[in-house]
């Protein structure tokens, strides 16, 4: 390949860098900056951060937003697991229309879920709380952790079970000391991936959330609505930098979900 | 083990995950599609009946056809763009590009794809405002176009949509480029194929089902925004999507959104299955 293409890619490849990330550069440097209405020249200055550290609001909206997504990410990933487990293990009818039943949750809209949860919950009589957030949630994260699980469990030989079982391990054992090491990393990726999911979702919390509790993206919404203020860049930016994180750490596992 | 067993075993392991996706995702959409024949929420005595008038004040006002149009169009220029820019994007890191930085544009392509959906739109307002950055960028290069502002017209929203969707579009036509053997290249090249005819008649037509696999990613979620033109798009912002949400969250007309909402659903379901079945095709004619 010659030295101009591969210029002319580098270049582009950063062009599209620059377009991704261009944006949450300004917003991240924009919350350390002392103005209140985001004049230049820059003056650094941490007083946004302080002011975040007292704004109840925020404050708990962000623990809502961590409780919620602790509780959606281990019920999906346990309950995806165990699906994922049969698809691979079992053979039986119907599997593969399992299989695509997974996909609409994914695709379908979230407007679209969230209304129809609302309604639903609204009929059956439950009032919104955390059990209908956790209800959504779940429901949104589930399709992932069972396509993580699954190329996790094809990917895992079934004969080193299998000889487990025939030097006398019983199911229990096998499952703990052959299966469940193997399958780690793929159990962390899961967690982590709908935790993210699930922190990350708006549109299902802003209709299922109960009158006056928020969940973090609900909470920056309704900020940003109000008007433009630093704080929101501040949270924003330590935000992002968490997410960025939690994709450093599972990255390895997920080549690519979606 | 006994056939019963089995049974059992696979049922318990199945029936958690697949019950709460009945409970969360089908009960709710057909409880929905009730709600759309309803004359009104049930509340206490009201009298509540079954009529078609949501059905009928649909397809009689024209001004909700205009914004469903509005709506798929929206999600097919977002669709075209990020193919149109993703496409270089990944034919660079898949066959271009040396192998050691790979991994780390990889990486670099999936964070802002995790990152927080009202975050990212947060930081283009930001950028697109007036007094903003790309404003004052343009006033320091001396251009006077009067005072730039793109944040709440409809281009804003198309970056903030392209913006969410490029990395899954990225993503999936990279996997699909970087499966493309180099081998098959080189024999194209050896037999005397030039650039352009071994990236029309290899890369391409082996890369559409990823193209297409990006297409179903994009197109069908993006029909239902509407925190993108709430946020970026001020007037120039109403779309179905908007409008789903403003009988539920303004206007309390439950039936009629339930309405918006389904018709919505059978939209997407009818692309849905379009896309499938051209993905089926495009995988068959890979052999």
């Amino acid at each position: 390949m010659s030295r101009a293409i591969s210029t002319i890619a580098s270049l582009y490849a950063l062009l599209i860098l620059v377009f991704l990330y261009g944006p949450l550069v300004v917003m991240i440097i924009m919350g350390f900056n002392r103005s209140p209405f985001y004049e230049l020249p820059f003056q650094y200055d941490l007083i946004w951060f302080q002011k975040l550290s007292t704004n109840e609001r925020i404050l708990t909206a962000t623990r809502n937003s961590i409780v919620l997504a602790f509780a959606v990410s281990i019920l999906a990933t346990f309950l995806g697991t165990l699906a994922a487990w049969a698809m691979s293990r079992y053979h039986f009818r119907g599997k593969n229309i399992l299989r695509i039943l997974i996909i609409p949750p994914i695709t379908i809209p979230w407007l679209i879920l969230a209304v129809a949860l609302l309604l639903m919950f609204y009929w059956l009589k439950i009032p919104r709380s955390l059990f209908t957030l956790v209800v959504g949630h779940v429901g949104v994260s589930l399709p992932y952790v069972i396509l993580i699980m699954s190329t996790r469990f094809q990917g895992l030989d079934s004969s080193l079970e299998e000889a487990a079982r025939s030097l006398g391990a019983g199911p229990f054992t096998t499952f703990q000391r052959i299966t469940l090491p193997l399958i780690i990393p793929g159990l962390v990726a899961s967690f982590m991936f709908t935790f993210a999911v699930s922190f990350d979702n708006f549109t299902l919390s802003h209709f299922l959330a109960p009158q006056g509790v928020s969940t973090l993206p609900v909470e920056i919404y309704t900020s940003i609505r109000k008007g433009f203020t630093p704080e929101i860049n501040a949270i924003s930016a330590i935000v992002f930098f968490f997410s960025a994180i939690l994709v450093l750490f599972s990255s390895r596992e997920i080549k690519f979900v979606g | 083990m006994s056939r019963w067993r089995r049974a059992f075993s696979l049922l318990a392991l199945l029936v958690p995950a697949y019950g709460w996706l009945a409970f969360a995702v089908l009960a709710p959409l057909t409880i929905m599609l009730v709600f759309s024949f309803l004359s009104d929420v049930p509340i206490g005595e009201r009298a509540v009946f079954f009529t078609l008038d949501n059905y009928r004040n649909f397809f009689e006002h024209i001004f909700y056809w205009r914004l469903t149009a509005k709506s798929l169009l929206t999600s097919f220029y977002t669709t075209l763009l990020c193919i149109l820019l993703g496409y270089p994007m990944a034919l660079a890191m898949a066959k271009v590009i040396p192998n050691q930085w790979r991994a780390a544009l990889f990486m670099l392509v999936i964070v802002p794809f995790w990152s927080n959906t009202i975050v990212r739109l947060y930081s283009w307002a930001i950028v697109l405002r007036k007094g903003g950055v790309l404003d004052l960028f343009f006033q320091s290069l001396g251009i006077q176009m009067g005072s730039f502002e793109i944040l709440y017209t409809y281009q804003a929203i198309l970056i903030g949509l392209v913006h969410g969707y490029l990395p899954y579009m990225v993503l999936t036509l990279y996997i699909a480029l970087d499966r493309i053997e180099n081998s098959l290249l080189e024999a194209a090249a050896s037999l005397g194929a030039n650039a352009w005819q071994r990236f029309w008649r290899i890369l391409f037509p082996l890369s559409l089902p990823g193209m297409i696999s990006g297409a179903i990613l994009i197109y069908i979620p993006a029909i239902g925004s509407f925190v993108e033109p709430r946020l970026l798009g001020g007037r120039a912002g109403t779309m179905i999507g908007t409008i789903i949400e403003d009988q539920f969250v303004q206007l309390f007309k439950w039936n009629f959104g339930a309405t918006l909402s389904f018709l919505l659903l059978v939209i997407v379901l009818i692309f849905m299955a379009l896309l499938g079945l051209i993905l089926r095709r495009t995988r068959f004619l890979r052999g």
